[in-house]
């Protein structure tokens, strides 16, 4: 038995189990920080009354979802209308097994992954699962026969196509970076030094497409300002319209649980994941309990920044209008990417790639770029296309001094 | 066809290099949170804890459920001359009058009944009362589980006065009625000033 627990695939077995329960349990403590944030952002107090400082709200929120009615309407796809919130709840939840936790820890002499698995294609398999979630949002205003909802599911789907591709070539740089697809491997390569103290952060190489993984993390998290596909004003509550309870329930739990993992996803690729330069327990060679415990507590603390500034943002942009979401995908954020790609492909051809001097350089000249092109585009700021044949102008509204009476 | 003089022609702004880019303008709002959130982690300054914590209501202007006074003698001051339930735009006093039982006035409210959910708490009633009988008072927390429980009589109203009396005196209580004249510029009793 002890023989069992000390293997690799019993690490793995308690691991998922745990990670599982703490999930659901940061999951629900999500909903209540950013309910005290909206607060304090609006100068308002937030959730106060459930224990001290509310802290017990997400426990009162999970009985009120348990015990409420749950409504499935008579005009819905009953099998889908079912399967839709544990589709995107399960799509949520399994990303996190190929997330790299804490290193290595030594047990009965043998050293066993903290990470419930380790695939050679872990970054694909985050990234695959990462976009099935759109099956569960899809499914959802596809089953509720509603057209609000299926209005929020075909806008869901529309914004997870045109962001994955950004995502991915992000993702690709990092790739031809690290010259590997297995996540441990790529924190493992992040933990050098330059000039001895620079840690070998991949956002040191590649500022600008980290910058653009967290904008597509945004959008592939349906997260302001990307949330049209839950826009409470035009869409009533989007694909989630016609769930009450603990369905609904699910589908906002598995709303955060996409934030955190997208969060460990991008910690993983450009921060270094468990990493922190100067802390000896944060090193790859020390795997002590204490030691993976330390990991697993920095990994933590930057997933919290990450949360922290996800919904400082929502509370802040207000969200975009449907061509705009495009328009920044396919003009802006793609060629970007693009040119970025180009770049990392041209240091791996030279073997410069981990050449700090020169990705930064170039990272630097693209959005230099990026920013010139932005700025000197004479889009109108009603976003319409200047080749369009013109609708009306502002003359044709603003009549002083009359009411115009139709013929 | 609208004269060209009627015409007011706005053009859109152009936008500078900064605004079409939107990044300064994303950072600025970002920092306008960021110091909200700030200020407000520590100490929130303007939520009043409600149960806990009390505004300091106007007491006199304040218009709160309503309150039938008593004169000095501890009797309903009103002299059921229907002012108020004229002037009331919602329709919610409802009064029965019968002949008093006092020397000094001809008229008393046999029944005085408010509709407090009918009510728009306008002060109207106040304003025309003759006697200063009917008042608004700071209390705004009142809850019923029927209908009906929300209709005060008299006996109800009289003892929101009770309950307020300290809180709110009554304005002028020296008027205590018409006194068979019609007149209430009577001077007040002896021993009570005029304020």
């Amino acid at each position: 038995m002890r023989d069992f627990m000390t293997s690799q695939f019993g690490v793995s077995a308690v691991l998922a189990f745990v990670v599982l329960i703490v999930l659901l349990g940061v999951v629900a403590y999500c909903i209540y920080f950013e309910r005290k944030i909206s607060a304090w952002i609006q100068d308002r107090c937030g959730p106060n009354r459930v224990g001290p400082w509310g802290l017990l709200q997400p426990i009162a929120d999970g009985i009120k979802f348990l015990v409420k009615e749950d409504v499935v309407p008579n005009h819905v796809d009953k099998p889908l209308f079912i399967f839709a919130p544990a589709a995107i709840f399960l799509t949520a939840f399994i990303g996190f097994a190929a997330i790299p936790w804490g290193g290595q820890l030594e047990l009965d002499g043998r050293l066993v992954d903290i990470q419930v698995a380790n695939p050679d294609i872990g970054l694909l398999y985050i990234l695959g699962v990462g976009s099935m979630s759109v099956y569960g949002a899809v499914l959802g205003g596809w089953a509720s026969n509603n057209k609000y909802s299926l209005y929020g599911a075909i806008r869901a789907t529309a914004q997870m196509l045109s962001y994955e591709i950004p995502m991915g070539l992000c993702i690709l740089v990092v790739v031809l970076t690290m010259g590997t697809l297995r996540l441990e491997e790529i924190t493992l390569q992040q933990t050098g030094y330059w000039a001895e103290w620079i840690p070998q952060w991949n956002v040191f190489l590649h500022p600008l497409a980290f910058a653009i993984l967290f904008i597509t993390a945004l959008a592939e998290s349906n997260r302001t300002p990307f949330d049209l596909s839950e826009a409470e004003q035009e869409l009533v509550g989007g694909y989630h319209t016609e769930y009450s309870a603990l369905k609904f329930g699910m589908f906002f739990l598995a709303e955060y649980a996409h934030m955190i993992t997208a969060s460990a996803f991008i910690a993983v690729l450009f921060l270094g994941g468990w990493h922190l330069p100067g802390v000896p327990w944060t090193q790859p060679e020390a795997t002590q309990w204490y030691a993976v415990l330390a990991k697993i507590g920095v990994l933590s603390t930057k997933i919290i920044l990450f949360l922290f500034v996800m919904m400082w943002i929502r509370w802040t942009l207000p969200r975009l209008r449907f061509d705009q979401l495009m328009r920044l995908a396919w003009k802006g954020l793609i060629p970007i990417t693009l040119a970025l790609f180009v770049l990392a492909a041209a240091l791996l051809f030279f073997d410069l790639q981990r050449s700090p001097l020169l990705a930064l350089s170039g990272n630097l000249a693209i959005l230099v770029v990026a920013l010139i092109a932005a700025s000197s585009s004479r889009l109108r700021v009603t976003g319409r296309q200047v080749n369009l044949p013109t609708i009306a102008t502002t003359t044709d509204f603003v009549r002083v001094g009359r009411v115009e009476t139709p013929l | 066809m609208i004269p060209e003089t009627d015409i007011l022609r706005i053009d859109q702004p152009e936008l500078t290099a900064s605004e079409r880019l939107y990044l300064p303008q994303i950072v600025e709002g970002m920092k306008t949170t960021l110091r909200h959130l700030g200020k407000n982690l520590f100490k929130n300054t303007f939520t009043v804890q409600y149960p806990e914590q009390k505004r300091d209501l106007r007491l006199q202007n304040y218009r709160g459920v309503h309150r039938l006074n008593r004169d000095e003698q501890g009797r309903v001051a009103c002299v059921a001359c229907y002012m108020c339930s004229t002037a009331c735009p919602a329709h919610c006093i409802h009064i029965e009058a019968s002949e008093s039982p006092w020397p000094d006035r001809e008229k008393y409210p046999a029944k005085f009944d408010i509709d407090e959910l009918r009510c728009i708490y306008c002060g109207m009633c106040e304003e025309a009362c003759p006697v200063d009988a009917i008042e608004l008072t700071p209390q705004f927390d009142l809850v019923g589980r029927t209908r009906e429980e929300m209709i005060l009589d008299k006996e109800e109203l009289l003892a929101v006065f009770d309950q307020t009396a300290a809180m709110k005196p009554r304005k002028n209580p020296h008027v205590t009625g018409y006194a068979g004249t019609g007149s209430r510029s009577q001077e007040p009793p002896a021993g009570v000033s005029a304020q």
